[in-house]
This record gives C-alpha cells, sequence and structure tokens, in this order.
C-alpha cells in the first residue's frame, strides 16, 4: 500500500548498494495530519473519559515481513459476566492514512475478551488498541511496529 | 606468481564466467524460504484454517468437480479424486510433454487437459480459475520431495534453465546466483535474500495481496534487476522453473505456500 | 466460488467457550492506492460482520480499510445450546456474503 515513487526510490536505493535502512520516513506534515486524524478517533470514542493503561493486551510482532499483513491479536482481563465485561476493542494505527483499523463489540457471551486478525501498516510507528468496559470505564495498551518492504517489487506490470 | 599458477588462473577463470560448480548451494544447506520468514508468517501457512491460500485451494476443489467445455467433463471425470490421482504431480512438473517435445509446467499442462480433453477454451494465466485449478492440485503433493524427471529428453531444457540462471541480465546486470546462491541470508531492502527455491507454489504472496504463480514471482525478480520479462508461459520460464525444481530437487513441497 | 472459510468446533461442552476463526475473500482495495497513471483506484471493502448464534448476535466488528486483504477474523464465544452460527459479511459496492456452521453442544 506504498506509493509508486516510493518503492522505486527503495529499490533505486537498494540497487545503487546505498545503505537503505526499511524505516520509511513520512513527510512531517503529513505526521502531523494524521496524528491529528487519531487524535479525533480517539475522541470519538472515548469522549473525554480518562483512558487507563492496563488490562489490555495487544500482540503484534515487532519486526515484519510485510506491512501489509500484520498479525494483531488483542486480549482483554476480565470476567465477562453480564454485570461486569468488555463492550467493546477499538484497535487504532498513529500512521495510517486514516487511523481506523476495526471495531469489535463483544458482550458476556463472549466468554473471553479476546480478538485476532491481520491488518495493514503504512509505516513503522504505533497501534493503540482500546477496551470499553460495561462500567463505562477506558483501558489501552500500545505497540511500536518496525515495518520493512519485500525486494523485488511488481511495480510496473499487470 | 604463486606455486601454482594453474591453480590461479583456474581462479580468475571461475571468476570470470562464474563457473557453476563454485557458486552451487550444497545440498545439505538448502533452505526453503520458509525459514526465512518471521514467526507469524510461519504460523500463517501452517494452519489451513487461516492460510489464505486455502480460499483458492477450495475454489480449485470446486472447479475440479465442475463439468466443462464442449466434452461437458469435469476433471473428476477422468481423474477421479484428486487426492488420490493428483498425488506427486506438482513434485514432478514441469514435465516431458511427448506431443510438444519440450517440458510443460503445471499451469500449462492443466490448460492441456482443459483445451484438449474437455474442449474448453484456454485458461488465462494468473486468471483465478486456473490459480484455483493449479493450488488445488499443487495442495496433493503438500510434503512430497521435490523430484521433476531429468532424462535425455529433458536435459536440453535443464541445461538451458541453468545457463539462465547464471546469465547476468537487465539494467542492474545481475545473475539470479549472485543474490540467491552467494548472498542467501543477506540483507536487500530490509529482507533476507532466501535461496529461491519454488517449493510453495502456487503461493500467497503478501506483497500481492493474493496467490501467484512462480512465473508471476519470476517476472518480479525480472523487473527487480530492470530485465524485460518473458510473457507468461513462455519456454525460456519453463526452463527456468525446471532447474529451479531440479535445484530444490528433494526438498519438501509446500503449497500453498505463503511468503512475504 | 469459495467465499469464506469459517472454523467452529464440532462439538462443545456446555458452557465452553470456544474459538471461531473465519476467513473471507475480500480484496479490501483501501481507496489510498494509485494506479501507474496517478488515477486513485476507488475503495472497496468489508465495512461489517456480524455472527449470529441461533439468531442472537454475539459478535459484531466494523471493518476499515487497515484490515488485510481476505481478512481474518478471530474471536470467541460461550457453547450454549446446539444450533447454527451464522456469518454475515457486508460491504462496498452492496457486496453481502453468508456463511453458517453448525455446532453440537452436549
Amino acid at each position: 500500500m506504498t506509493t509508486t515513487r516510493r518503492q522505486f526510490l527503495l529499490l533505486a536505493g537498494a540497487s545503487i548498494g546505498a545503505a537503505t535502512t526499511a524505516r520509511a520516513q513520512l513527510d512531517p506534515n503529513v505526521a502531523a495530519q494524521r496524528k491529528a486524524a487519531l487524535d479525533a478517533a480517539l475522541r470519538k470514542v472515548v469522549g473525554d473519559a480518562p483512558v487507563r493503561r492496563g488490562r489490555v493486551k495487544l500482540d503484534l510482532p515487532p519486526l515484519i515481513d510485510n506491512g501489509n499483513s500484520v498479525p494483531l491479536a488483542v486480549a482483554v482481563e476480565s470476567p465477562m459476566t453480564a454485570a461486569d465485561h468488555v463492550r467493546a476493542i477499538h484497535v487504532f494505527t498513529e500512521k495510517n492514512p486514516q487511523p481506523n483499523v476495526v471495531s469489535a463489540h463483544l458482550g458476556p457471551r463472549a466468554g473471553r475478551a479476546r480478538l485476532a486478525t491481520r491488518i495493514r501498516l503504512a509505516d513503522t510507528g504505533t497501534v493503540i488498541a482500546i477496551a470499553q468496559m460495561s462500567d463505562g470505564s477506558f483501558w489501552s495498551d500500545s505497540a511500536e511496529v518496525v515495518v520493512t518492504l519485500s525486494a523485488c517489487l511488481e511495480e510496473g506490470l499487470i | 606468481m604463486s606455486a601454482r599458477p594453474g591453480g590461479w588462473l583456474a581462479a580468475v577463470a571461475c571468476i570470470l564466467l562464474s563457473c557453476p560448480v563454485t557458486a552451487e548451494i550444497p545440498l545439505a544447506e538448502r533452505r526453503s524460504g520458509y525459514e526465512f520468514m518471521g514467526r507469524e508468517t510461519r504460523a500463517m501457512q501452517d494452519d489451513d484454517v487461516v492460510n489464505p491460500g486455502m480460499l483458492w485451494v477450495l475454489d480449485g476443489e470446486a472447479l475440479w468437480n465442475r463439468k466443462s467445455g464442449a466434452a461437458g467433463r469435469a476433471c473428476a471425470d477422468c481423474h477421479g479424486d484428486a487426492r488420490a490421482s493428483m498425488k506427486g504431480v506438482a513434485a514432478r512438473h514441469p514435465a516431458f510433454d511427448a506431443a510438444r517435445g519440450r517440458p510443460v509446467n503445471l499451469e500449462q499442462r492443466i490448460n492441456l487437459c482443459h483445451t484438449e480433453r474437455q474442449g474448453a477454451a484456454a485458461l488465462a494465466f494468473e486468471g483465478r480459475e486456473l490459480l484455483a485449478l493449479t493450488a488445488y492440485v499443487a495442495r496433493q503433493s503438500r510434503g512430497m520431495p521435490v523430484a521433476p524427471v531429468i532424462d535425455e529428453r529433458t536435459k536440453p531444457f535443464l541445461e538451458a534453465g541453468r545457463e539462465a540462471f547464471f546469465r547476468r541480465q537487465g539494467q542492474l546486470n545481475l545473475a539470479c546466483t549472485q543474490c540467491h546462491d552467494e548472498r542467501w541470508g543477506k540483507k536487500l531492502a530490509g529482507s533476507q535474500i532466501p535461496q529461491a527455491h519454488p517449493t510453495g507454489y502456487p503461493l500467497y504472496r503478501l506483497e500481492w495481496q493474493g496467490l501467484g504463480s512462480l512465473q508471476r514471482r519470476l517476472r518480479n525478480c525480472f523487473i527487480g534487476v530492470r530485465a524485460e520479462p518473458y510473457a507468461y508461459g513462455a519456454p525460456e520460464f519453463v526452463e527456468l522453473e525446471l532447474y529451479l525444481m531440479w535445484r530444490a530437487r528433494g526438498m519438501k513441497l509446500e503449497a500453498p505456500a505463503v511468503r512475504p | 466460488m469459495v467465499n469464506a472459510i469459517v472454523n467452529v468446533p464440532a462439538q462443545a461442552k456446555r458452557g465452553e467457550v470456544i474459538e471461531i476463526r473465519t476467513l473471507a475473500r475480500h480484496v479490501m482495495e483501501t481507496g489510498f492506492r494509485r494506479t501507474q497513471l496517478g488515477e486513485l483506484i476507488p475503495r472497496d471493502i468489508l465495512t461489517s460482520f456480524v455472527c449470529t448464534y441461533n439468531g442472537t448476535e454475539i459478535f459484531r466488528a466494523e471493518l476499515h480499510p487497515a484490515l488485510a486483504a481476505n481478512p481474518l477474523l478471530t474471536f470467541t464465544t460461550v457453547a450454549t445450546e446446539t444450533g447454527t452460527i451464522a456469518f454475515r459479511w457486508t460491504g462496498d459496492n452492496g457486496f453481502a456474503v453468508t456463511e453458517t456452521a453448525t455446532i453440537t453442544v452436549t
């Protein structure tokens, strides 16, 4: 999900034998825009309520083969009873063109507050998971992921 | 000059002529691309429930049983249960086709049946149907050793494929062997260079976000060195496939694999 | 055409928490990619996933372009009774696909 230009530059760098690190650098203006979008998305879910760190465990590989498919798992500590359960799990990213990833709605019938999926990451950065509890509280966890790109891409074909 | 001028000349000649014998990976050191992937990508391949390639395999199963073409025949009508009849087939392709006097790969073999025995129009390379059928057939050889048949008939094509593997090409003037025999394990643009064994094809490539054939991957490599890629189905590709399969002889087939 | 693979245990004990794994076939075109000529490729994604157990909703998710193509969704539910677990994916351009699985609860 990268631009043609960035892929070309990466390939050009590799071919000249330059020390290309895999960390793609986002234009600071774009990065700022995306951070603002993330903050807005978070506020939409959480409102003014405080978000505490804990109870949520976000599992992501620290270094992944390809940003097109990053395995993600979220687990939240909760008895999942009618009185005390996780109502929803929301996942956001910091660097993607838009911040929302998935919002899962659970309830006592889930038995456990667990979600696993595969996501797309445009760039190295932070992924945030927020759990919304039945008592109205919010808990979160975050993880840093380094995104590399595969060599020998097929831009220019098909 | 050293005490062994002959030896010195041989070394120079080897470098100039890219002597295959010195560059080939010893059989015992061969490793599948599987071993160069992260833990999570491996898990994706190992579990049929989460392996996206299985979506194509299941499609292929449906197509296998569907009547097709002027003859109104399904693959199953002649070949029965693929789990039995197709066992080992993917492991020995590309295989020599007597009528054509040259080897054909699995996709071409399926198309030959589809056009000649079923009387249907040829399936497009990299099209959904051909990929599904190839994935389904290849799946039946999973776990079996790669074993293309090399005899007097296929030897010249194997040699042509080997020559192609050792030939410098493209604007970057690189030969396959330079990355995949000499520099496997080292990094290229942040990713490890694998040894380039075709043990998993057709496979789900995360970069493609879909299933694709070995030829699609080879075309990516050609683009990578800025060489003009051959068209799908080109004889040069089949020769290269034959060499790659021979190079991977004895390694386990993993289709449908997952790769970054 | 196979649109989804769902994995539900065929049997479970009443009260047991079971894991449900689903894999949908969808390109999940983000709407952020461009062609070689610079034209934006229009968005085409799955937007919603609902799972019901004998008609009662047990899991629901809103999906966004940041999910990988051919998205995997794994979650859990309590095995309450024998019956049908139904899955429905909906998305852009009127996309809708359903799958079902049966479970025997003892």
